[in-house]
């Protein structure tokens, strides 16, 4: 594995992989010393052209977590403001040494294109509405640390797919890994055509809830215009949202995860988003300890495992 | 100048036989033509009418950085082409008399400019039509955008009617391909990428047809790229209306899938379709419904591609390997293979095709079907071509425009 760019490039071998790693690391992150020494002397360069609170933070945490340095560019009060191109950006950043770089930006292709130009490994850590795989990784280990494993779990994944890079990556990576998956959205927030996709889909949500294990809840993504494509707010929350009372539909033992940012009320009760079901919480503590992973996969493997 | 030994296009079919060039025409065919002339052995290669792109973008006035009058020109020669149809979308757009004669040019390959449809081609008000087509403009489009409103296109189809020009649409309705990048369908799905849907195209052609039937105004299909596009343009000239169509190089032989290498040099408008469209398209053009092939070429700087596939500008170069892509996805006999590249598009320009005969003007290609290069080293400006580094089947071994040796070498 030289990088992670597309959750659909990873084996189901080697995501369990991965996540066995992962789970390693989640112990460290319990220690009184959350810190191992195993990229010392590497550097870590993040990339970040869109906002970004919880992704940035969880790399900049999981790196340093390995004792590692980090070198981080965000688009405000960058050169971009003065028309750098990304591809000058990119090679303005290797010149500084990096060991590898770790990718978000608004438009499909670009981790791919820094790869090419720089040649170093990259992580993709979301491009445009297409993958963000360490999010597909950390809802796996997620799952898998609840759940005990993954085959065989009902996945319902809620809200406006047609825009979401995570429904794209985690999508990819439960079926890969035995889950059954449902997209639940109104038509127009789900993409034309995803026969490929081995997922099913429902036109509501009452319509599967009460079969759900895992009820997955996206954001109306509101700046890439998934909030032109259906009526109203109040529409969709009837049709869509986790009220309280579909909450309490819900299986016993189902939960509810969501990726962040969370808009309460709209897709899911602020009361059911921090009730006794949802796993959000473990989502982002899990989160850093698959990039530990992931960072140690591509940088530390030659040294000490 | 005498052209030997080539098989020769001219009325009566493809014959071995030789051509001697002088002042601007044809003025001799036999064989064994003696005399001191340079002469160029066209021997395995086939010798026919210059080709004619309907479809050039040749970005002078206003970004000569992509591609000039000069460079463009050169691009055509290279790749046999003796006129070429200049897109109007500059800058200044071509929609007035005086910023088309800036660009028309008669000496080695002809540059014919299209005019706009619109001031600007802002899709608000007529162009100076009368005056476009004094200054010899005949094809009419705001290519690059769709004319969207239909009482402004019925109105324009009206006056050109009048004149004898044709109405040639970049058929892209804008609600339903704004925000598009790519076809829409199972690869965008999956990428993320905002579509351009296969209807986006057929809605604007189905509307401007019936705009056709009640205007009587000639017609151009530009770059057609689905299957359904097709059907509609069969439908319309089985009902005899005065309909004609182009298809690109690269719509006959890319599909979407391309798209996956999320590289930008597949990223064009129309955008690559399904491989379904891709057999109707092709199969489009050996039946006659599609009328000729047009390049699109669409210079732009390597720093402008060189980007994520979303932020690239939109296009790819086509003059130089055109003829190749032709042959080789197509097959076609040397006469068929003419009408598509040469008389058709002279015929949509209201000219006569030419033949290889005494008194014909000296645009003449000689075309080596079976020569294997490699496309590189582009006298285009740009490279942003699919094919850049490509083995292609067939070459234009000789241009000549106006009488001209525009591209090739000649033996004294």
């Amino acid at each position: 594995m030289k990088h992670l760019l597309s959750i659909d490039d990873v084996t189901a071998d080697e995501i369990e992989g991965l996540l066995d790693l992962a789970d390693g690391f989640v112990e460290v992150l319990a220690r009184d010393v959350p810190k191992v020494p195993t990229l010392r002397g590497k550097t870590i360069a993040l990339l970040f052209y869109e906002n970004s609170t919880r992704t940035r933070l969880s790399f900049d945490r999981a790196a340093k977590a390995l004792s590692a340095d980090v070198l981080t560019f965000t688009q405000g009060g960058s050169s971009v403001s003065k028309g750098e191109s990304l591809k000058d950006t990119a090679l303005t950043l290797k010149a500084m040494g990096p060991d590898l770089m770790v990718v978000r930006h608004g438009a499909t292709g670009a981790p791919w294109r820094v790869a090419d130009w720089t040649g170093l490994p990259v992580v993709n850590a979301g491009d445009g509405a297409h993958q963000h795989p360490t999010q597909a990784l950390l809802d796996a280990l997620t799952l898998r640390r609840h759940f005990g494993q993954l085959g065989g779990l009902k996945v319902g994944i809620v809200g406006d797919i047609r825009h979401s890079r995570v429904a794209r990556s985690t999508a990819g990576a439960l079926v890969a890994l035995g889950a059954t998956v449902t997209l639940v959205a109104p038509r127009t927030l789900l993409p034309v055509d995803i026969s490929d996709w081995g997922v099913a889909t429902a036109d509501s949500l009452d319509e599967v809830l009460e079969s759900l294990d895992v009820i997955y809840l996206l954001r109306i993504q509101q700046e890439r215009g998934g909030g032109d494509v259906f009526p109203s707010i109040s529409e969709y929350v009837g049709r869509f949202g986790l009220t309280r009372a579909r909450a309490a539909r819900l299986r016993d033992e189902a939960v509810v995860m969501h990726p962040g940012p969370m808009n309460r009320g709209v897709e899911v009760d602020p009361v059911v988003a921090d009730g006794a079901r949802s796993l959000v919480a473990e989502q982002v503590s899990n989160g850093i300890a698959v990039r530990m992973a992931v960072l140690f996969r591509l940088l530390g493997s030659e040294g000490a495992a | 100048m005498i052209i030997t030994g080539g098989s020769v296009l001219t009325s009566g079919g493809m014959t071995v036989t030789d051509v001697r060039v002088d002042g601007g025409l044809i003025v001799e065919v036999g064989p064994s033509l003696e005399g001191d002339d340079t002469r160029f052995d066209a021997s395995g290669c086939w010798v026919g009418p210059g080709l004619v792109d309907l479809h050039t973008h040749l970005r002078e006035p206003g970004q000569e950085w992509k591609e000039d009058l000069r460079s463009g020109r050169d691009a055509a020669a290279a790749g046999g082409f003796t006129t070429v149809v200049a897109m109007p979308n500059t800058t200044p757009a071509i929609d007035s008399g005086h910023v088309a004669a800036h660009v028309r040019r008669t000496d080695g390959v002809e540059v014919v400019p299209a005019g706009c449809l619109t001031l600007g081609r802002e899709g608000i008000r007529l162009a100076h039509l009368d005056d476009l087509w004094a200054a010899g403009v005949r094809i009419f489009t705001d290519d690059g955008d769709t004319v969207a409103d239909a009482g402004l296109l019925r109105r324009a189809m009206e006056y050109l009617a009048q004149l004898g020009g044709v109405v040639a649409q970049h058929a892209e309705d804008p609600g339903l391909s704004r925000g598009g990048h790519m076809h829409e369908g199972a690869v965008s799905s999956r990428l993320g990428i905002t579509g351009l849907p296969a209807v986006a195209e057929e809605v604007v052609v189905a509307r401007d047809l019936r705009l056709v039937e009640l205007t009587g105004c000639r017609y151009h299909v530009q770059h057609v790229s689905t299957a359904g596009t097709v059907e509609l343009v069969r439908q319309a000239k089985q009902a005899g209306l005065p309909v004609t169509a182009e298809v690109t190089p690269h719509h006959l032989v890319f599909d979407d899938s391309a798209v996956q290498s999320m590289d930008p040099v597949f990223k064009m408008y129309p955008p690559l379709r399904t491989s379904e469209d891709v057999k109707a398209l092709c199969a489009a053009v050996i039946d006659g419904v599609i009328d000729c092939v047009a390049t699109d070429h669409a210079p732009h700087s390597a720093h402008e591609k060189d980007v994520p596939f979303e932020d690239a500008p939109r296009g790819v170069i086509g003059l130089e390997t055109a003829a190749a892509v032709v042959n080789e996805a197509l097959g076609l006999e040397p006469a068929a293979f003419f009408d598509r590249l040469a008389d058709a598009p002279r015929r949509i320009l209201g000219r006569d095709a030419h033949r290889m005969e005494p008194g014909a003007p000296a645009d003449i290609v000689v075309f080596d079907p079976t020569a294997r290069w490699t496309a590189s080293a582009f006298r285009s400006r740009s490279e942003n071509s699919p094919w850049r580094g490509a083995e292609m089947r067939g070459r234009v071994q000789l241009t000549v425009a106006a009488g001209r040796v525009v591209s090739g070498e000649v033996a004294q």
